[in-house]
């Protein structure tokens, strides 16, 4: 029977023939933010090793809390920074050179096709749009993994999702990865792979891939994963002029980067999605869906354009889109978060970031900020915010009575226009 | 092992937030997060655990964010143990590699708030006490109970590739 992506690159990365039910795999990245990382090195001194299994295979990115949000943080990215110096890990990023992980390292070549990966960080799955077998684990997995370069995994099933259809205007990769969450629901592909495909995904660029393979974690999903094709590999090979990390351990020859024919299924999901509307995740679960246009009555206090999964340049391009020569109303704050400093760069020199200022956006630097109620977008009692972030749990972007919708892009700058929750052909 | 606990009941997909808030995530430290645990959802949880209790969650616990923070306040408040009817993946993975003891169990959902339960952890046997039911929980793969009975991952990758392969 043949293999998956997945399957193939857990083989291969732990030099079996065949596939077992558990793998103890060689990594060839390893990285963990300014949260995560310094319980990780933590752990890593209590296994007593002198040294990193490659200093040039780890990173760490430091985006959470930063710019440092008080001194407690502060004094976290300081102990990540020695331990980087001491260790001679050359990858250590502070805020001012880095922005938000899941976009600063594909963007910087950092991630490859065919690469296992694991980052303690759940978002981790979001490289599976450039067909890295990529697993977000904790501190001590990450722990463990600087020590001896490995990782343990259960080897997963996967489910198979197609879309079908000519994309309607105004839906974005964000309103398919909602509608397949609220439709297999935040525990649908627990402990398994969702491997994307079929014309739609084909025919989406780099920034939309990662919107769907980023929010896998929010099925439960081990990963997210789409089979390169010619787009990621013009990608890759655009990124990789920045190559700080050594190749990958193992070369295979490119039309071997996907799934054998045979390969083996749980089960396949195909959807035509021709008449999908914008969908709207409510409080307090991503699966919690509806389509915008019922939404109409809910206000807001607060819309967040940015994140992992939507602070990337094509995102910023379409808010711009939407609120060129229009005024949001005062009484809404509208943050938007370019997640690289490149993103914010490029956004600059095409006259997007003037475009939010002039609407009356406060544009932030990159940052996980409020996505994760960490700063700079706290909400209080009884506040709304919509967001184009990951996650809608209770108290997630700040009081525990506080309420976060998530949306596409264009949902959201659409949304920050009117002060409640708009679909896009409205206000334009 | 036996653990001996009353039990404190939580629904399905129970999240990393609840478990604990991202804004405690600066610290490190086990019996500070501890007293943090579950504070968004039910803020007098920590008053009213004793240690040694054991939670029992619905599907899909310990979903959301990687942060292994959230073993490590359940483990600091002083709970014993978790039995959850499915566990998220990455929470699975850092109690095991913490040692925190969990287990899935199918039938998680007909043990009540306030129960007290007697958990005989290497065979996964739930004894409800006063209730004389025995409910039996999953078995954990070989390859897992080698890091369980290491005492977690740190342990288990202390020792060299021979050893790890050769326990049992």
């Amino acid at each position: 029977m043949g293999l998956t992506l997945v399957e193939k690159i857990l083989v291969k990365h732990s030099s079996k023939k065949k596939l077992e039910d558990f793998v103890y795999a060689k990594v060839d990245f390893a990285f963990a933010n300014d949260i995560t990382g310094p319980l990780a090195v933590k752990q890593f001194y209590k296994i007593g090793r002198n040294k990193v299994f490659n200093p040039r295979r780890i990173a760490f990115v430091c985006d959470h809390f930063t710019p440092a949000r008080d001194f407690k943080s502060a004094n976290n990215v300081s102990f990540l920074r020695e331990f980087s110096a001491k260790f001679r890990i050359k990858n250590f990023f502070d805020i001012n050179n880095c922005g938000i992980e899941h976009v600063f390292l594909p963007e910087q070549g950092f991630i490859k096709p065919f690469d296992l990966i694991t980052g303690a960080d759940s978002h981790t799955c979001t490289y599976g749009a450039l067909g890295a077998a990529s697993f977000g684990v904790g501190s001590t997995d990450l722990a463990a993994c600087m020590a001896s370069g490995r990782c343990w995994f259960r080897v997963p099933k996967t489910l198979k999702f197609i879309y079908k259809g000519k994309i309607p205007r105004w839906l974005e990769a964000k309103d398919l990865i909602l509608y397949t969450i609220g439709n297999i629901g935040v525990d649908g592909a627990l402990y398994k792979v969702m491997q994307f495909s079929g014309p739609v995904i084909r025919n989406l660029g780099i920034d939309a891939r990662f919107t769907i393979c980023n929010m896998a974690v929010e099925a439960g999903a081990k990963t997210g994963i789409i089979e390169p094709d010619d787009i990621t590999f013009d990608y890759v090979k655009r990124a990789l002029k920045n190559k700080k990390v050594p190749r990958t351990a193992y070369r295979v020859p490119r039309n071997e980067y996907k799934g054998d024919k045979d390969a083996s299924f749980e089960r396949i999901y195909e959807w035509d999605i021709s008449k999908l509307e914008p969908q709207v995740a409510c409080p307090h679960l991503p699966s919690n869906i509806k389509p915008a246009s019922s939404l109409k009555s809910v206000k807001l206090s607060q819309v967040v354009i940015g994140s992992c999964t939507n602070g990337r340049l094509s995102d910023l391009r379409i808010a711009a889109k939407i609120l060129r020569k229009k005024k949001i109303p005062s009484t809404l704050r509208s943050i938007v978060i370019p997640a690289t400093p490149n993103i914010y760069k490029q956004a600059l020199k095409e006259g997007l970031i003037d475009v939010f200022i002039k609407a009356g956006c406060i544009v932030s630097p990159a940052t996980c900020g409020p996505c994760l109620g960490g700063h700079t977008g706290i909400l209080g009692k009884g506040e709304t915010a919509l967001a184009t972030t990951n996650r809608n749990f209770i108290g997630r972007m700040g009081s525990p009575e506080s309420f976060v919708y998530l949306s596409s892009v264009a949902v959201a700058a659409a949304s920050a226009i009117k002060g409640r929750i708009t679909h896009p052909a409205e206000v334009t | 092992m036996i653990i001996k606990g009353k039990v404190h009941k939580f629904g399905n997909n129970i999240n990393t937030d609840d478990i604990i808030a991202a804004k405690y995530l600066d610290s490190q430290d086990a019996k500070f997060l501890g007293s943090k645990c579950m504070e968004n959802i039910d803020p007098n949880f920590f008053r009213r655990l004793k240690p040694g209790d054991i939670i029992v969650g619905g599907r899909n616990f310990g979903c959301g964010s990687s942060r292994e923070h959230a073993p490590v306040a359940i483990k600091g408040a002083g709970v014993r143990l978790v039995i959850a009817e499915s566990f998220a993946r990455i929470f699975y993975r850092n109690s095991i590699n913490i040692g925190l003891p969990i287990l899935e169990c199918s039938l998680a959902r007909t043990i009540k708030e306030g129960d007290y339960l007697e958990v005989d952890l290497s065979k996964g046997e739930i004894k409800i006490l006063g209730k004389n039911r025995i409910i039996n929980s999953e078995k954990f793969p070989g390859f897992l109970r080698r890091i369980i009975t290491s005492g977690g991952l740190i342990n288990w990758t202390k020792r060299g590739r021979n050893l790890r392969n050769k326990m049992r």
